[in-house]
């Protein structure tokens, strides 16, 4: 048996000055395999993953090597050729079922434009195919289901309508490219399961690309860690995340949270360098701690240290004998003030949009200096609860009360010192951040509005301020599209801390960020949480991540709390069947390795 | 590109970003429109009439109403483009007759954009029945042709220059309200906003300091294609007899005074029309400029 797909010193590069975005990358899958590409934004994996179709976005060039496909060059192939090829023998998922799938034509129809591109014989009826393929993912066949336009199916229906028409005409190699970013963990579940059914049962291969290791973990037995555009790790899952032997993938590994434990997570200090300012020895150089003035005057190569493992580290055998639990210490969390009157008091909360009722008869209490998560899915109402506190959301009836004071329901009505007593920390930091104006000018806005500070204190106040997230003074001059995510998020917390407030609101925070700087900000909030005496609701939909914040987490279902409890009971012994469904449904490192070993011995593997 | 320098290395070990996407500012949007030629010759074309219009009365040979020679006489003798057809100057009326149309036109777009973006941030913020109300009664505005509720307005108050004014003013409002209130529905959805909210700052610091802001690349382009039309409109009135001074220089006037003589002295009409078009396409150049400038940031942003 060969392999499906074989993948030879790919170099790509932007196409205006030549500065290669990815090098030397080389991996081959074999037919029903699936390898996981991990890597961070800007390490290069989407564009590996287009490049096995032939393809490169705009502004970039595929200058070398090669990807064969059975005997094919796909990089050799004229555009007429490729385009037989695409959909056919090499098929793509995207990122985002909702911008995918045309809005404008019924999923029936989309479906049948698959079959029919690429099947010019034969009837024009497709009815049966389209059948099998809706049954394999698990999706109704009936006429009214195909008749529904994409807006009618929800993000996980959406997304396994791509996965019908990736697998639709039985190809050689499929790329997924992140499909259940942005997905709920169950609905995740049952997209992972059809991709890994789908692939065994149709010998497909299939290259899954994602940020997320513990995804990857729960999915691929063989998985490529990118960075800064090269392979840094190649070999089988379990042996990677037992002992992983470069740097990079230890620290990201040990950034993922975990469900047991509850130790802290540790960000990798640094951030990856844009390509053309990448240093001339290994890219990671600049951010281990482990390097050697070797590393930084040549690139490792890629080099065999078991087998099937590969790793691009002059010093992976000093890596391995690193204590893989290095990562993370115990968190100790500070005792919750047991005071009569809470910091924040939601008692019968029911909040609509219009007629609509999305949060029923929810009673929350936040202790001072306590840090209580609030998880749950999308739809769940957990952000219509923290804007309701926040003053945001104004059609809500019960009471919210802090330290005892009732709340009027919309914001400007409040008081301005309960305004500043609660702040709020936005999802998305791209949003967040009014892009007109200076960091310093952001963070120094609550003062002024406050009346807290003004002038040169107020300077003060923000340099200190910006000090204290890990930025410099310096940083206040910039502009927030100077700033990567992980720094626009740390100036949102800069603005949400610099008067002082008692009750934070963390929406999400994380969610639109890299694992690594994920582990960062979460490290970063839960130092100042602790040091500030802070009383803080973090809203989350990561179990795992609650584990490394919080002392307390109630779990949301359809705007009702169904359960509650200190962190480490409701993890390890919840009582009620949401949660213990949301817990299996979480992939994460440790199932993921229990899986890997309970199954069937790994199916050949290539090596290179 | 990075305007800030020497953030260097902070705490943490957190390396500063040594690149970053061209930034988007305002004062830079019309520095980058300028790298575009065709916004450097609508530059040069507007730079050049309005410095015209300015120092126009002051170099003029003559008087804009002296009589100077036999009417409608070919250039020559004491009348470079020869005169009109009440024997005036016709260079010295060219040149006193550019100021009054650009001052009614530069006045009326300014009304315009300041009373038309105030309408439509109010409107995208405003989120309810009173985004509906106010952009309901901007339609009826719309409704009528820009020159009739003009001619409405000369017709029943008469030939002023603030009549005029207003009524060009007016019909540019719903179209500038339209085009802020469109601009800033996106940006109103966007968190910065409901964090204002939340810190309390005031609802009027809200439009002009936070949105206002972020919508400004659309309506340059606008404000400079109404500027366009109010020329193109004070220009007609004129033409149709409706000047502030029915005999004063101006150079919609004297394309209507000079257009039967137009076989015999042509210059009476030629070179107001040959202003008023390069006037206009001028200002339409350099909003067509900015307008490629600012989707041109969106092309060059395609991050990961």
């Amino acid at each position: 048996m060969s392999a499906a797909v074989s993948v030879e010193n790919l170099r790509i590069e932007i196409a205006a000055t030549g500065t290669p975005v990815v090098s030397d990358v080389s991996f081959a899958i074999a037919p029903g395999e699936i390898l996981g590409l991990v890597g961070e934004s800007g390490s290069g994996k989407t564009t590996v993953g287009l490049a096995l179709l032939g393809h490169a976005r705009r502004g970039l060039r595929i200058a070398g090597g090669s990807v064969l496909l059975g005997d094919r060059d796909v990089l050799t192939q004229d555009e007429e050729e490729r385009r037989k090829l695409r959909g056919s023998a090499v098929s793509y998922v995207p990122q985002d079922p909702a911008s995918s799938l045309n809005p404008a034509l019924r999923i029936g129809l989309q479906l049948r434009e698959v079959l029919d591109a690429h099947d010019s014989g034969g009837a024009r009826d497709y009815s049966a195919r389209i059948a099998e393929m809706m049954r394999a993912v698990a999706l109704p066949d009936d006429r009214a289901f195909l008749k529904r336009y994409p807006h009618e199916l929800s993000g996980g229906q959406q997304q396994r309508i791509g996965l019908a028409m990736a697998f639709a005409n039985r190809p050689r190699l499929i790329v997924l490219d992140e499909p259940t970013t942005g997905l709920d963990v169950t609905t995740q579940a049952h997209v992972l399961s059809t991709v890994r059914e789908l692939a065994a049962l149709h010998d497909v291969a299939a290259l899954y690309v994602s940020h997320d290791l513990a995804v990857v973990a729960a999915l691929a037995r063989r998985v490529a860690v990118m960075y800064a555009g090269r392979v840094v790790e190649l070999g089988p899952a379990d042996a990677m995340f037992a002992s992983a032997g470069h740097p990079y993938t230890r620290r990201l590994i040990g950034a993922i949270p975990r469900l047991t434990g509850g130790r802290s997570l540790v960000g990798i200090p640094g951030r990856a360098l844009s390509p053309g300012k990448r240093p001339g020895g290994c890219g990671f150089a600049p951010r281990c701690d482990l390097r050697i003035g070797q590393c930084e005057q040549e690139m490792p190569e890629l080099r065999p240290i078991d087998t099937d493992h590969m790793v691009r580290c002059i010093r992976a055998e000093l890596v391995m004998t690193q204590d893989p639990g290095k990562a993370g210490e115990p968190v100790e969390m500070p005792a919750a003030d047991d005071a009569e009157v809470p910091a924040l008091r939601i008692t019968d909360l029911v909040a609509s949009y219009g007629r609509h009722e999305v949060v029923h008869s929810v009673s929350l209490a936040l202790a001072a200096h306590e840090c209580l998560a609030l998880v749950g899915e999308s739809g769940s109402g957990k952000t219509t609860i923290a804007r309701a506190v926040a003053g945001l959301h104004h059609a809500w009836t019960g009471t919210i009360a802090l330290d005892g004071a009732e709340l009027h329901p919309s914001a400007r009505k409040r008081g301005g010192d309960a305004r500043r007593r609660i702040q709020y920390i936005f999802q998305n930091p791209y949003g967040s951040l009014n892009p007109r104006r200076t960091v310093g000018q952001i963070v120094a806005q609550p003062l002024k509005i406050f009346g807290t500070a003004g002038g040169r204190e107020a300077d003060k106040r923000v340099a200190e301020m910006l000090e204290r997230v890990s930025l410099s003074s310096g940083y206040a001059r910039r502009y927030p599209d100077q700033l990567s995510g992980g720094e626009r998020q740390r100036v949102a917390i800069a603005r949400a801390l610099v008067c002082d407030p008692t009750v934070l609101i963390c929406d999400e925070v994380t969610s639109a960020l890299d694992v690594s700087v994920q582990a960062a900000i979460v490290e970063l909030l839960g130092s100042l949480q602790r040091d500030l005496g802070l009383s803080m609701l973090f809203i989350t939909h990561n179990l795992p991540l609650v584990r490394s914040i919080a002392q307390r987490v109630a779990v949301l279902s359809q705007g009702r709390i169904v359960e509650a409890g200190e962190v480490g009971q409701v993890l390890a012994n919840p009582s009620q069947p949401y949660t213990r469904q949301l817990l299996s449904d979480t992939p994460s490192l440790e199932t993921a390795i229990a899986d890997v070993s309970l199954d069937e011995p790994p199916a050949e593997t290539f090596g290179k | 590109m990075s305007a800030v320098k020497g953030a260097g290395e902070v705490g943490g070990g957190i390396t500063a970003p040594a690149e970053s996407p061209v930034p988007f500012r305002n004062s830079s949007l019309i520095f980058r429109a300028l790298r575009l030629w065709r916004t450097r010759i609508g530059a040069a074309l507007v730079g050049a009439l309005v410095l015209l219009a300015i120092i126009g009365p002051y170099v003029a040979p003559y008087g804009p109403s002296v009589p100077v020679g036999e009417p409608n006489s070919t250039p020559g003798g004491n009348a470079v483009l020869g005169t009109d057809y009440l024997g005036q100057d016709v260079l010295s009326r060219f040149l006193y007759g550019g100021r009054g149309i650009l001052v009614m036109a530069v006045i009326a777009t300014a009304i315009g954009l300041i009373v038309g973006v105030a309408i439509g941030l109010v409107a995208a913020y405003a989120r309810n029945a009173l985004d509906d109300v106010l952009m309901r009664g901007m339609d009826v505005i719309m409704a009528f042709p820009q020159i009739m509720l003009a001619l409405v307005a000369v017709a029943v108050v008469g030939p002023q220059a603030w009549v005029i004014v207003v009524a060009i003013a007016l019909t540019t409002v719903p179209r500038i309200a339209r085009v802020a209130r469109g601009a800033a529905q996106p940006v109103v959805e966007r968190d910065f906003i409901a964090c204002s909210e939340a810190m309390g700052v005031p609802r009027w610091r809200i439009l002009f300091g936070e949105l206002l802001p972020n919508t400004l690349g659309p309506l340059m382009v606008e404000a400079s294609l109404r500027m366009t039309y109010s020329i193109g409109v004070i220009a007609a009135l004129a033409f149709l007899g409706l000047a502030p001074d029915p005999n004063g220089a101006n150079w919609g006037t004297m394309i209507q005074q000079n257009q039967i003589a137009l076989s015999v002295q042509p210059w009476g009409a030629v070179m107001p029309i040959i202003a008023i078009a390069l006037l206009t396409m001028g200002t339409g150049l350099i909003g067509d400029g900015i307008a490629r400038t600012a989707a041109g940031i969106d092309r060059s942003r395609s991050a990961e």
